[in-house]
This record gives structure tokens, sequence and C-alpha cells, in this order.
């Protein structure tokens, strides 16, 4: 058997990006489906994510599927020792679909290669979160109605943030894109994504600070500067308040600029952008019960 | 002045020579020669002109494949063998870092699933000087100064 899974953002190609973004408008549009009928799907969630996992829930659900699983290990047999080996050797007994969050890098990888069924990367540690970045670029063609020369605006943590570097990676397959980065020295997007972006001939811009220069954009995704990922906590003070956005500074943007966030945010957005119609995120997650159907439906092949 | 040879001479067999000092334990490990029945000698800390020290290993009687002699090039990536052949070297090899490097190196990552269960490890060499190794797993880079024998 021929087994897809979907585990790193570039195991899939250009073509099956589009076919993911064509099966999302179709769910969006036909939210409730049987597709999924009398097929059990597994959702093995290793380390605690309620947001990742109803989501995927509820896309399991509006397909018409059953769910098996737990929601965090101390209720799995991992408490009494089992290796994720054997987790999901006997659980791809079972379902027809496993879709796991692990702590450990690498784990799903691993899991694919152990199960007979399909298997859906739901993050594994700071590794991969495909199904975020299949729903950021959902978002973006929803907002956009298009994939190709999109100025893209990423605001915060471009270091260790796994969100920005896997859509980094996914847009540079379509034409044109503009990537500005904006962030403090200490966060700045590593050079392996610079270097990628270089010799695929994609221009870049980088930037310390966005108040001036958002006027450009077509989408901000803005992510969190977390104070434990400095060193000094005197930087960490100095930049704080540089990378949150605020209403007033949307004012002379783009009509169709669009702001988003993969969630949850603390303060880096302003509740009073909230109210603002180029706020998206809140959309964005709804997004993606739609963009998690199509990852379903694809690697199943049920459409 | 005298010559003489630190490490007496092989019949028939290989010798690995200019092996880095510290990396002499390592190429012992990679090639399991701890297994082997066949007589074995090292000698290490020796002098070098090109290397200042250095360790060679000769092994009587055992001629070794492309394929398993070139994982040493990960700890010893300038080494030469010498196939011997009734006292005399026949033919001389330089080692050659392969492309993909499985079972041998330790992911540098803790947090890889490499690390926390009994998988075997696969790594593409994605620079060989100096050496950098993606994980097939985690995808992080294990450097050549990072690199542990399993």
């Amino acid at each position: 058997m021929n087994k897809k899974n979907l585990i790193s953002i570039t195991d899939f190609s250009k073509e099956e990006y589009l076919r993911i973004m064509e099966l999302s408008q179709k769910f969006e549009d036909n939210p409730n489906q049987s597709l999924l009928k009398g097929k059990v799907i597994a959702t093995l969630f290793f380390e605690p994510s309620t947001r990742t996992r109803l989501s995927f829930e509820t896309a399991i659900n509006r397909l018409g599927g059953k769910i098996i699983g737990f929601s965090d290990s101390n209720s799995s047999s991992v408490s009494k020792g089992e290796t994720l080996h054997d987790t999901i050797k006997m659980v791809s007994n079972y379902a027809d679909l496993i879709i796991m969050r692990h702590p450990l890098e690498g784990s799903a990888r691993y899991a694919a290669e152990v199960s007979d069924v399909p298997v859906i990367n739901a993050g594994d540690g700071a590794n991969q979160h495909p199904s975020q970045t299949l729903l950021d670029m959902y978002s973006i063609m929803k907002t956009q109605g298009r994939l190709n020369d999109i100025n893209l605006f990423l605001v915060g943590d471009l270091k260790y943030g796994r969100t920005v570097h896997s859509l980094l990676m996914a847009m540079s397959q379509f034409k044109n894109p503009i990537f500005n980065f904006v962030a403090p020295p200490e966060l700045a997007m590593p050079d392996e994504y610079k270097l990628y972006l270089s010799n695929k001939g994609i221009r870049y811009f980088e930037h310390l600070e966005f108040n001036n220069i958002i006027n450009q954009a077509d989408i901000i995704y803005m992510t969190r500067v977390q104070k434990e990922r400095f060193i000094d906590p005197v930087e960490y003070e100095k930049v704080k308040n540089v990378y949150i956005l605020k209403n007033e500074m949307l004012e002379n943007t783009k009509p169709n600029v669009k702001i988003l966030h993969p969630l949850p945010r603390i303060n880096e957005i302003h509740t009073n952008v909230d109210g603002n119609p180029k706020a998206y995120y809140f959309t964005q997650a709804k997004n993606g019960v739609y963009t998690r159907m199509a990852i379903i439906s694809h690697l199943l092949n049920l459409l | 002045m005298q010559k003489q040879l630190n490490v007496s001479a092989i019949k028939d067999g290989t010798v690995i020579d200019h092996i880095p000092t510290k990396a002499l334990f390592k190429v012992v490990q990679i090639l399991k020669l701890d297994q082997f029945d066949n007589m074995v000698t090292f000698g290490n800390n020796l002098d070098s002109k090109v290397m200042g020290t250095k360790a060679i290993i000769k092994i009587a009687n055992r001629y070794f494949e492309d394929e398993e002699v070139n994982k040493i090039a990960l700890v010893a990536p300038n080494a030469k063998l010498n196939i011997i052949r009734n006292y005399e070297v026949v033919e001389k090899r330089v080692v050659q870092i392969p492309e993909q490097v499985n079972g041998i190196v330790r992911c540098f990552n803790p947090k890889c699933i490499t690390n926390a269960e009994n998988v075997y490890t696969r790594f593409q060499i994605i620079n060989d000087k100096p050496i950098e190794m993606k994980c097939y797993y985690c995808e992080k880079i294990t450097y050549e100064n990072e690199i542990k024998i399993k």
C-alpha cells in the first residue's frame, strides 16, 4: 500500500498545497459531510494542546468519523512505560489514520515508519506542525485571493518560531513572494532560511521595528516575543514593547492587509485591534477545521 | 639514526594510517575491532610530520569494503588505508565521507526521538568539511565537533 503521511510541510508538493486549498474551500462551503463514515481516527496527544486537538476532532466529527485516543500521556499506557513504537504499532491496528502530538522531535517521522496507516504530525516538540502552515496558507489564499505575489511581514520571534519557518518554506514555492522580517537581533531569522531564500532568488528584508513600513504588507504574521528567550533581561525590557501591534498603527496600511497569529496571543496584539476588520486571527483558527478536513480527506483519498 | 618500526609489520592485511590520536578508539568502535579474532595492533601518539601526532591500526588478514571503511571518515577524515600483501603495500586508499550515515552516530539533539527510544539513526551529510549531518527524524544538524558514536 502506498501510504501518505504529513510529517513536515516539505512532504507536500506545490500541487498538493493547492489541492488542500481547493478542498478546504469545498469543506468551508459544505462543512457537514459523511466521507469518514465507518472510519476510526486516532488522536494521540502525548502532551496537551487544546486548540489543535479540538480543531482536529471537530474536523473528524464534521466528516462523520469516529474518534479514539487520549489528550495527555498520563491517561495512556505511556505512563506504564510503553514505548512509542509499541503504542503506534497497536493503535495502527485499530484506526484508519493516526493524528499525533508528541514532545520529542522526530517522533512523528518515526511513528509514520512504524505505523501501517497514515500519520499526521500535530506537532513534534519544536520541530514541525504542518497543519498550522496549511491553515495559514488557506487564510492567505482566502483573504488575498492568491498565493503568488504576497508581501509577507513576519514579526516577533523569528529564531525559535517553527510556524514562521514552515510558512517561509511553503510560501517560497509560489511566485514572487517578498518577505519582511521584523525581529530583535536576539530573535532574528536564522541564516539557513535566509540562505534558502537567496538561493531561490527570493527577496527578503530585515527590520528592527515595523511601525513605518507595514503599509507595504499584504499579510502581517505576528508571533510572541517570549521573555525566556533572552539571555539578558535588560535586552528583553528594551524590546518588549517594540513588537506589539496596536490599532492606530494600521491606519495607513493597505485595505487588503490581514493580521494573522498562530495563537495563543498574550499581549503582542493589543485587544483594540480585535474589532478592526483587518484582524483575522480568530477566523484563521476557524479555517483550521476546514484545512484539517482537507488534509484528512487528501491522505485517505476520500475525494 | 636508527630506524625502527613502532608497530610491527604485518604480512597480509590492512594498515589504517593518519588517524587523529583522539579518534583512535572511535575508529575501533566504528569498525568493531574489539570483536575481531584477527591480530590487531595499535599505536597511538606516534610522531607525524603532517599531523604532529597520529594513531595507526594494523589488522592482519582482513580487508575492508569501501562502504564499511568509509564510516570512519566521520572521525578520521584524512585516514589512509594501506593494503598489504606479503609485506608489500599493494594498494593505497583514502576514505570518503558517505552521503548517508546510518546507525553509527548519535543525534546531538537531546530531545530527538532517537535518543529516547531504540531507533536506528539516519543522517544525510549536508556538508563534508567540516562535517554537518542532518537527522532524518528531528531534522536538526549535528556538527563535526558534536559527533558521538552510538
